[in-house]
């Protein structure tokens, strides 16, 4: 061992122990030692609360990957949730309930919605692809509202969740916990993937500057299309992992107001980080459960909140944990 | 003459009232320097837009090796080897420039849906990339990020990232654009080694480099060709002289330019 460490070491080092890295590593440490405290004191609370964190989080990374990294704007995200979720309650009402039919499902029928909002939004762009993708969320709203048999306006009780057979049970509130934070991981790891790949660099290349990318020979669109299709799949696991959670699926889990949500988790927790999203969910969850035990009306301090953040800091908490502002 | 590879007839493109492009024809000729100047608001840059795709004529024709390029879009004529750089610098400021000139290279290796491997590592498209910079001169700043380059450098990266693309034609808009008359003069010497390597469509303000560089010069005023020929003819022309020259022995850099 040398006294001196070779600098590209000594940056390695630096960025594993940068503030940033440091955070997100306490933060998974925490989550993965939640069951501990449910085993320990028995309260189901906090993992109940944070079942639901981390399989929100996996459609804020999902948001994150066309928004953060491929600059889509998309404003109907919470449509996949609902796709998903109803994907695995209509199976089940049918008497469908093995996982492997369910989730695959799942994860098609998002691909194919999000094949087709892409196809006919992504040549638009700013206000005008928000709008579209507001609208065709709206649109699949209010189908789900008229599907009678699924429980129409009041949702649809899943009564069993999806079966996988041998040892592997969804009811287990440990297991699925794990089973959501490994998807979660497996979800954030494919995204670290995919935008250092060419693919990757196509996407964001595009978001800084499509025109270029034409220039020199990027036919754009079908990367996009194809980055949108990847991420509303990805959401789609989501929402199927959604619906055994709370074993309900209604309209409210793609009302227009959770496709914000998603929006402000992934701004919150830094656009573009690989992180990000996850500690959006985190910090969005947390403070829409402990604000609405202190009053009625948690949006009036959840709003301002947000407010600074967009206006103040660059990079959402990410961005705050490097020290960077707004200049 | 040598041989013609890019063959321009009767295009035209009109923006509400204003003729941007008034039938221009034009013929390019492998290998040669052709540049195009005209004061403010000739038609220049619309020109560039319409060689390279960003713009669509209204009448007329392009041929580009002989095969007709005139609705193609831009990516493709990108794939068939024509290049553009742009007069307001565009590149992908968040990216080093390494990164920038890496994905011109990138567009011209087979396609991109390569999901897995990291791309950044990839001596495939990482040493055309550099080869690329060194060409520019800027292989010593290939880690540094666009946003903290100088003005002159981001120009030079412009050259950089269409030279990437390997082209037959560069459509080179301004390259000497806000530039010292030091970064100018060497802008110029690069720009005269990559003589006779390829052919070469100039947008330039700074005569002094027009004259160094062209073998043939079109004057494009209101969007039609007064005069084209070797730069000497077209010095001694009494219309371009009336028309342009003339009246730019000021010397105008920047602003805005049609």
């Amino acid at each position: 061992m040398s006294a001196s460490l070779d600098p590209s070491l000594n940056a390695a080092l630096g960025s594993v122990l940068s503030p940033r890295t440091a955070f997100s590593v306490a933060l998974l440490a925490i989550i993965a030692l939640f069951p501990v405290y449910t085993m320990l004191t028995g309260d189901t609370f906090v993992l109940t609360l944070f079942t639901r964190v981390l399989i929100l989080a996996i459609g804020a990374v999902s948001l994150n990957l066309i928004m953060g990294y491929g600059g889509m704007v998309s404003f109907g995200h919470a449509a996949y949730l609902g796709i998903g979720g109803y994907a695995v309650g209509i199976l089940a009402k049918e008497g469908i309930n093995a996982g492997l039919v369910q989730w695959p499902v799942a994860i098609a029928a998002s691909a194919l919605y999000a094949l087709v909002v892409g196809a006919l939004s992504l040549r638009t762009r700013g206000v005008y692809f928000i709008m579209i993708t507001l609208a065709f969320a709206q649109m699949i709203y209010y189908v789900s509202i008229g599907l009678d048999r699924y429980g129409g306006d009041d949702g649809l009780t899943i009564y069993k969740r999806s079966q996988f057979g041998g040892f592997i049970d969804l009811n287990n509130k440990t297991f699925f916990y794990y089973l959501c934070f490994a998807l979660l991981l497996a979800s954030i790891y494919l995204v670290s993937r995919l935008v250092n790949s060419r693919f990757g660099l196509v996407i964001r290349g595009t978001r800084s500057n499509e025109g270029r990318m034409r220039a020199i020979g990027f036919p754009t669109f079908r990367y996009k299309l194809v980055c949108f299709v990847i991420a509303g799949a990805m959401c789609g696991l989501a929402g199927a992992l959604l619906a055994n959670h709370t074993n309900f699926i209604s309209p409210a889990m793609m009302h227009w107001t959770r496709s914000g949500d998603l929006i402000v988790m992934v701004v919150l927790g830094g656009l573009g980080s690989l992180f990000g999203p996850l500690i959006g969910a985190v910090t969005f969850l947390l403070l829409e459960e402990g604000l609405s035990r202190l009053t009625e009306y948690p949006d009036l301090i959840l709003g301002p909140v947000l407010l600074l953040v967009a206006i103040y800091v660059h990079g959402g908490i990410q961005g705050l944990l490097e020290g960077r502002r707004r200049g | 003459m040598a041989r013609s590879l890019l063959q321009i007839e009767g295009l035209t493109r009109r923006f509400g009232g204003v003729v941007a492009a008034d039938a221009i024809t034009l013929d390019i000729s492998a290998d040669e320097v052709h540049a195009v100047i005209g004061p403010n608001g000739a038609g220049k840059t619309t020109l560039i837009g319409l060689l390279s795709g960003e713009i669509t004529p209204q009448e007329g024709s392009i041929r580009f090796e002989g095969a007709d390029i005139t609705r193609l879009p831009v990516y493709r004529r990108s794939r068939l080897g024509l290049a553009r750089s742009f007069q307001i610098t565009s590149l992908f400021r968040d990216f080093t420039a390494l990164d920038n000139v890496a994905l011109a290279v990138q567009a011209h290796r087979g396609h991109s849906f390569r999901f897995w491997r990291d791309a950044r590592g990839d001596d495939e498209l990482c040493k055309p990339a550099l080869a690329a910079l060194a060409r520019v001169g800027l292989a010593e700043r290939a880690g540094v990020r666009v946003d903290k380059l100088s003005h002159g450098e981001h120009r030079q990266l412009e050259i950089a990232m269409a030279l990437a693309t390997q082209p037959r034609l560069l459509l080179l808009d301004e390259p000497m654009a806000g530039m010292g008359p030091e970064e100018s003069a060497q802008m110029v010497q690069m720009l005269r080694q990559l003589k006779g390597s390829m052919t070469i469509l100039l947008i330039e303000h700074d005569m002094e480099a027009v004259f160094a560089l062209a073998d043939r010069l079109t004057v494009l005023v209101y969007g039609r060709i007064i005069a084209s020929g070797h730069p000497e003819a077209i010095r001694a022309d009494a219309a371009v002289r009336q028309a342009y020259l003339g009246e730019k022995q000021g010397g105008d850099h920047g602003g805005r330019h049609g």
